[in-house]
């Protein structure tokens, strides 16, 4: 700020608080019982009471803290305070301060690999806080999901639940894209699927109707979903054959998928949290399908 | 000396108006209020209706309750008591017709581009450039009327009233010209002139002085001409009045970057908002000592009226709010209560306890006089709305202070490794409980002006004993 607008911004600062303390002294007297002498609309007049006197004095106290805080802390223009306060420099001191404990907790943890960090009651504090901050949006703060966002507490994995599966996930992200195949086949060939995928798990299915699914299947699904259905974690294409659904199961949920195609989006976090940061929100998230022991005992442990 | 006998004609067609308005808009305005309430229990009340939903129904709340509401209230009462403080008829009546019209004009076209998301996106100024060149123009006929009136006033000193009503006038044309400037790059669409922070300053020296020059100075007119009226004693001390008017209108303007802690606003204006918002404290309760110690000598008349008790009890919560007001602008207070529902507590016991309920007194004294009836319909109903008010106002904001205080908490608990405790959603799903008694709060808020409806409307009902023909004697 140019030396013109510091002065002119301390000179109309001191205007206003030199103006208040002078309006406060000019008018302070009065005579208590007094009428000024004015009538309005017949009835209305006025006591020439003085200020109250707690009331001018909380007045000048107000009056006095700010001169004081000025004094202290940036407010006249240019003039920065004696303390030399900023709020940078206050935001820095605190980060700063939370950067030292977190190391001194990641050097603690350093040499330990997820599952072991999975069942680390310091690892589990300081992933369900980067999951929570994180994750929760999408995975739901139960990690249970959503449609199209995954359960992460059923051991059901698209991609792969092995530690560096998971870390690989949460670095990099994935993508993945289910065509919308169904709408170039004839209505035969859509029948045939639409009678036997979403019913894959149903021990008590019409033989000749998975028969003919498995046909179809073959065909269309397999090179994706596996010829036995089981998907393909290098592609992240579902397991078809367990009843669990990312998006919506059923027949109209699976003729939607097969009709329309799906396309899920796990953004990449590398850009957005350290690599400490993933390893303790991925041991966090194996812990959740592998007992989750290590969950209860960051529970019970808190203060 | 002929003269003195004069008749002066008060010309109080538009104050008719305004004063019914007012009822018709707090309805209104407090219904969707209470909607939006609702929605944020029931998200699928917004009906998956793009007009319905939290986002653009809050601004037309916001809208309603302080625009057509609360300015309605402050036309009509401000009318009122200029002409009978003058001692003279309005100047221009026909103009104070036009701003009637004008400013449900405005309303009206509030009602339909809010909900269809034409925004300008500045809280509490979001209409879009039109319709805030037609403000100007009712605002510009509103300041001819009323200083036109002042003007010709047959009494020498002007009422301490009509300075309020003045400074609200005169800062409400000055902020809503500058906050508004914009380019227009279409009929509904415009973009600020101003950017960055400099907007963002902007914006809140036009936010917090909306509240300290509508909602404020304006009503404390109101306060000024009802409160010894109804009362029947002279106003407590008129060196006071002198003081906190002068103080309150200049230090007023100082106080905005308190909306804007710890943000890209640079430090130094931050603490001078701050300073000054501590500054305020004193010339706030200036105007709640003066209209409360207007009633020593006669409290025994709270037990009767109960249009005194919405006048006084509007009081009690305008000195509580302006004690809250500076001490959540604190940096440090600041830093716990911004962005939770503490802010939303705060401006709900200035907006339902001290704007709507000094309101609602003055309209009930208002609109007996201005239709020439004797008095209300029913005083026990006033008295009942009375009641539901003051529920209302408290359930209210003890939920909001209670959610806003758990909430800042809740966002700043750090494990010992400086990792936050609760997520986000953790907080929203702890604040449930709390939208349901602000809920239940707004709703007996809101039943009492059926009450008042129902009031109003049996006032009006009852055929006039005598024509209305508005007059004084006019005085040498």
């Amino acid at each position: 700020m140019s030396v013109f607008w510091s002065c002119f911004i301390i000179v109309i600062t001191a205007g206003m608080i030199v103006g208040c303390l002078w309006l406060l002294f000019a008018n302070a007297r009065g005579t208590p019982g007094e009428s000024t002498g004015h009538v309005w609309d017949d009835d209305l007049r006025e006591w020439n009471n003085p200020l109250p006197r707690w009331w001018l004095n909380l007045f000048i106290l107000t009056v006095v803290f700010a001169v004081g805080y000025l004094v202290f802390y940036p407010g006249l223009g240019n003039f920065g305070g004696r303390l030399g306060w900023t709020s940078t420099k206050q935001m820095q001191a605190r980060l700063d301060e939370i950067t030292a404990k977190r190391k001194a907790v990641y050097a603690s943890l350093a040499g330990k690999d997820i599952p072991a960090l999975a069942k680390d009651a310091a690892a589990q504090s300081l992933g369900r806080a980067v999951f929570l901050n994180n994750c929760a949006g999408c995975h739901g703060a139960d990690a249970r999901g959503a449609v199209g966002f995954p359960n992460l507490t059923d051991n059901d994995w698209l991609y792969g639940g092995e530690p560096e599966q998971i870390v690989e996930t949460v670095t990099h992200g994935r993508h993945g894209v289910m065509p919308a195949i169904g709408a170039a086949l004839p209505p035969e060939a859509q029948q045939a699927l639409l009678d036997f995928v979403p019913y894959w798990s149903d021990a008590k299915l019409d033989p000749a109707r998975r028969e003919a699914g498995m046909k179809q299947f073959a065909l269309t699904c397999a090179p994706c979903h596996g010829a036995d259905g089981k998907g393909n974690i290098a592609l992240g294409a579902p397991n078809l054959t367990d009843d669990i659904w990312l998006f919506k199961g059923g027949r109209e949920g699976v003729q939607q998928t097969i009709m329309k195609g799906r396309e899920s989006i796990m953004p990449a976090h590398e850009s957005i949290l350290s690599p400490d940061e993933i390893r303790m929100v991925a041991s966090y998230v194996y812990s959740l399908s592998h007992g989750g022991d290590a969950h209860v005992a960051v529970q019970d442990s808190k203060p | 000396m002929d003269q003195a006998q004069t008749i002066v004609r008060y010309e109080d067609t538009a104050i008719r108006r305004f004063a019914v308005m007012t009822v018709v808009w707090g309805i209104v305005g407090m219904l969707v209020g209470v909607w939006i309430a609702a929605e944020l229990l029931w998200p699928q009340l917004n009906m998956d209706i793009p007009y319905l939903t939290y986002s653009r129904l809050r601004p037309l709340h916001t809208n309603a309750v302080i625009f057509a509401f609360g300015g309605s209230a402050l036309f009509a009462t401000s009318y009122w008591c200029v002409q009978r403080t003058c001692r003279t008829g309005l100047f221009l009546p026909k103009l104070a017709n036009f701003t009637f019209w004008g400013w449900t004009l405005v309303i009206v076209l509030a009602a339909v581009t809010l909900p269809l998301g034409i925004t300008q996106g500045k809280e509490y100024a979001e209409l879009e450039w039109p319709i805030d060149i037609l403000i100007a123009i009712v605002w510009v006929a509103y300041a001819v009327v009323f200083f036109g009136t002042i003007a010709k006033r047959t009494v020498s000193h002007i009422y301490v009233a009509n300075w309020f009503f003045g400074a609200f006038i005169l800062a409400v044309a000055l902020l809503h010209i500058v906050n508004s400037a914009a380019i227009p790059v279409s009929l509904w669409k415009s973009y600020s002139a101003y950017s960055g922070a400099t907007d963002a300053m902007v914006q809140w020296w036009y936010g917090h002085n909306a509240v300290g020059f509508f909602l404020t100075a304006g009503f404390l007119g109101m306060m000024y001409y009802y409160v010894p009226k109804q009362a029947g004693r002279p106003i407590y001390s008129y060196r006071l009045s002198v003081v906190h008017f002068w103080a309150l209108i200049a230090v007023y303007m100082w106080a905005g970057p308190h909306h804007l802690h710890y943000t890209a606003l640079p430090d130094w204006v931050q603490s001078l908002g701050m300073v000054f918002s501590l500054i305020l404290l004193a010339p706030s309760w200036g105007g709640m000592i003066n209209g409360i110690m207007t009633l020593s000598g006669a409290w025994h008349k709270l037990r009767e009226d109960p249009i005194l008790k919405f006048l006084i009890v509007s009081l009690s919560f305008y000195g509580m709010s302006t004690f809250e007001g500076p001490m959540m602008s604190i940096k440090t207070v600041n830093a716990l209560s911004h962005y939770t529902d503490w802010g939303i507590g705060h401006v709900h016991s200035g907006a339902l306890g001290w704007v709507a309920m000094i309101s609602i007194g003055s309209i009930y004294a208002l609109i007996p006089r201005a239709f020439g009836r004797p008095q209300m319909y029913s005083i026990k109903a006033i008295n009942l709305h009375f009641w539901l008010s003051t529920i209302g106002t408290v359930l209210y904001i003890t939920a909001m202070w209670s959610a806003g205080l758990m909430q800042g908490l809740m966002w700043r608990a750090t494990e010992a490794d400086g990792t936050l405790t609760y997520s986000f959603i953790e907080s929203l799903k702890a604040t449930y409980p709390f939208y349901a008694v602000r809920l239940v709060g707004g709703l007996v808020f809101f039943s009492g002006m059926l009450v008042m409806a129902w009031n109003v409307w049996r006032t009006l009902a009852t055929p006039a004993p005598q024509p209305v023909i508005p007059t004084a004697e006019a005085r040498a």
